[in-house]
């Protein structure tokens, strides 16, 4: 068998390509409007994000429903999950908050962690090498897009819930002390959480993990942290995500929780440090 | 043009990719041959930036090709067609990727036409058959209308009716003057398409020449059938071949077939057949390999 070559003449000089002129515009613009075609292109973002408006909404709702159909004596001292011992009824409508972080936590989670699970990471570093840039534009277009859907969700968990409360005169106006702020805070925190979910995705890289990662650190250290002994319990506790965002969210002043400006602050640190090593990560891992 | 430089990747106590430096050059098909996991994959990936050097360097156009603002208006890649999140709409696919290089809807549209999948555009990228995905890896390849196009092992798994369209594509546009690199393990994959041949096997490079002078490495003999062997035979040997008797057929080392012709016509022996043979380049792949292909599976591709 002898081999076959090529089937250009000898001596032929082939054509010379000219490559295009390379697109004048922002790279910074280019990847957001790619970032935001990956976000909507996918069905986990839609349902992520109706689950997250349908818990902020329709257990805020539940949870206010609930209380105005309890016997007026046993309305008092029971203050149940998350919350202190007083009735309040913002905190009592915005309570869908601690699933809704859930669906959205698992939103920003898949943002990048998909991209690892998928192997879609290698085409999208070869479009943009630009590590940092890609991840910049991956929490900006997240970031935005949760942020418009939280915080109309918590706004109208606040009003759907002071609809029911004020059957009884339990319900309170969006002007009293404290309650813009806290129905703010809600749809803050919402966002916030989808970022910090980003984050971890980006230093974990596979979606189980990096969902168990988030969770445990929102859900599960504010128990460890309760097992410390006095005061620790309460002054770390207090640092934690969940706590820190709480203080966003709470009207009432709980002395245990930070004010919501600190708790505004402390959370965006926990961003901040987690952004910081999974910017360090992605820039110097091979993928 | 690709020039790599001492490119060296190492794992552990493996390397992977040990001391490669070779250019590849535009208006040819260069093919990237060696052994399941001799390296091709992990050079490809430090070409595109995705993996780091430990030693070494990759420039594509003169630039690391992370310096290229639009990366894909230089380099076109298809790595592994399945890497891409099957819950998205093919064109979706296309254009995010198209949007982050400023590349417009309409070249998205017409790269799926280019490769065959305009009808399929809008279903989900998931449910797209191990042949169409190479279509939509290669479109993908496509959209910066690149002058280097990159593929690895582009023909792993298709039906012959996909591989010819892929080694057509790859002719045309090596005939366009864009720089073809294109890796394989299959040999005759290689001796269909390339021009030029880089032959790696553990890591190292074995060989960079082109198809012919590749195989022109391989051993080189004459069968001749004649009408009176033995008498033929003495003449061949006095003239300082070497001759072997395969049934009825002699096989001749040292002499050309035009020396073989005159030295019958002397001694008047007539001849039945006489044809020059040659090693193929599987032999001369295998031969060259062969101390690479225990590291087998060792190593990722």
């Amino acid at each position: 068998m002898s081999a076959t070559s090529t089937d250009t003449p000898a001596g032929a000089t082939p054509p010379v390509f000219t490559t295009h002129p390379t697109p004048t515009g922002s790279m910074i613009r280019a990847a957001l409007l790619s970032e935001w075609t990956k976000l909507r292109s996918v069905r986990s973002t839609i349902w992520s994000l109706i689950l997250t408006s349908a818990f902020t909404i329709g257990l805020g709702t539940l949870f206010c429903w609930a209380y105005v159909n309890r016997p007026p004596d046993e309305r008092g001292g029971r203050g149940g999950l998350g919350s202190g011992l007083r009735f309040d009824p913002t905190d009592r409508a915005l309570r869908g908050v601690f699933l809704a972080q859930l669906a959205i936590g698992v939103l920003g989670v898949l943002v990048m962690s998909s991209e690892y699970t998928t192997g879609s990471v290698r085409t999208s570093l070869a479009a943009v090498p630009n590590r940092r840039l890609l991840l910049l534009a991956k929490a900006i277009v997240l970031g935005a897009v949760s942020l418009v859907v939280s915080m109309i969700s918590a706004f109208l968990a606040f009003f759907a819930g002071q609809a029911v409360l004020s059957s009884k005169n339990l319900g309170v106006s969006i002007g009293d002390a404290g309650v813009l702020r806290a129905v703010l805070g809600a749809g803050a925190y919402l966002m916030l959480i989808a970022l910090f979910g980003l984050a971890i995705g980006t230093i974990v890289r596979r979606t189980p993990g990096a969902i168990s990662a988030l969770f445990g650190i929102v859900l599960i250290f504010p128990l460890l942290a309760d097992a410390l002994p006095d005061p620790w319990n309460v002054n770390v506790g207090k640092l934690l995500p969940m706590n820190a965002g709480q203080a966003m969210f709470s009207v009432r002043v709980d002395p245990d929780l930070l004010t919501p400006g600190k708790g505004l602050v402390i959370f965006l640190c926990w961003i901040a440090g987690t952004f910081a090593i999974a910017t360090f990560l992605l820039s110097k891992r091979d993928v | 043009m690709i020039e790599l430089s001492g490119l060296t990747k190492r794992y552990g106590d493996t390397l992977a990719v040990d001391d490669l430096s070779f250019d590849i050059e535009p208006g040819c098909v260069t093919g990237f041959l060696g052994p399941n996991g001799a390296g091709k994959t992990t050079t490809m990936r430090m070409i595109l930036g995705l993996d780091a050097p430990t030693k070494g360097s990759v420039t594509v156009n003169g630039k690391p090709y992370s310096q290229h603002k639009f990366p894909l208006h230089e380099v076109g890649a298809l790595l592994d067609a399945k890497a891409l999140h099957g819950g998205r709409r093919a064109f979706d696919h296309l254009l995010c990727l198209a949007q982050s290089n400023g590349i417009g809807k309409a070249r998205v549209t017409a790269v799926l036409e280019m490769v065959g999948l305009a009808d399929v555009a809008r279903k989900r990228a998931g449910t797209f058959s191990l042949g169409m995905g190479q279509r939509l890896g290669i479109a993908a390849a496509l959209l910066g209308d690149p002058g280097i196009l990159m593929f690895d092992e582009p023909v792993n798994g298709l039906d012959p009716e996909g591989i010819v369209w892929i080694r057509n594509l790859l002719r045309w546009l090596a005939s366009e003057g864009r720089t073809v690199f294109v890796s394989s393990h299959l040999m005759t994959e290689m001796a269909m398409t390339a021009d030029r041949l880089i032959v790696v096997g553990r890591g190292r490079l074995i060989a960079d020449s082109t198809v012919d002078e590749f195989t022109a490495r391989g051993e080189q003999w004459v069968t001749v059938r004649s009408a009176r062997p033995a008498e033929l035979t003495a003449a061949l040997l006095n003239a300082g071949g070497t001759v072997t008797m395969v049934g009825d057929d002699s096989e001749v080392r040292g002499l050309s077939a035009v020396q073989i012709g005159d030295i019958a016509l002397t001694a008047g022996v007539a001849l039945y057949g006489l044809t020059e043979q040659r090693a193929s380049l599987e032999e001369v792949f295998f031969g060259l390999t062969d101390d690479s292909v225990e590291y087998h599976g060792s190593v990722s591709a």
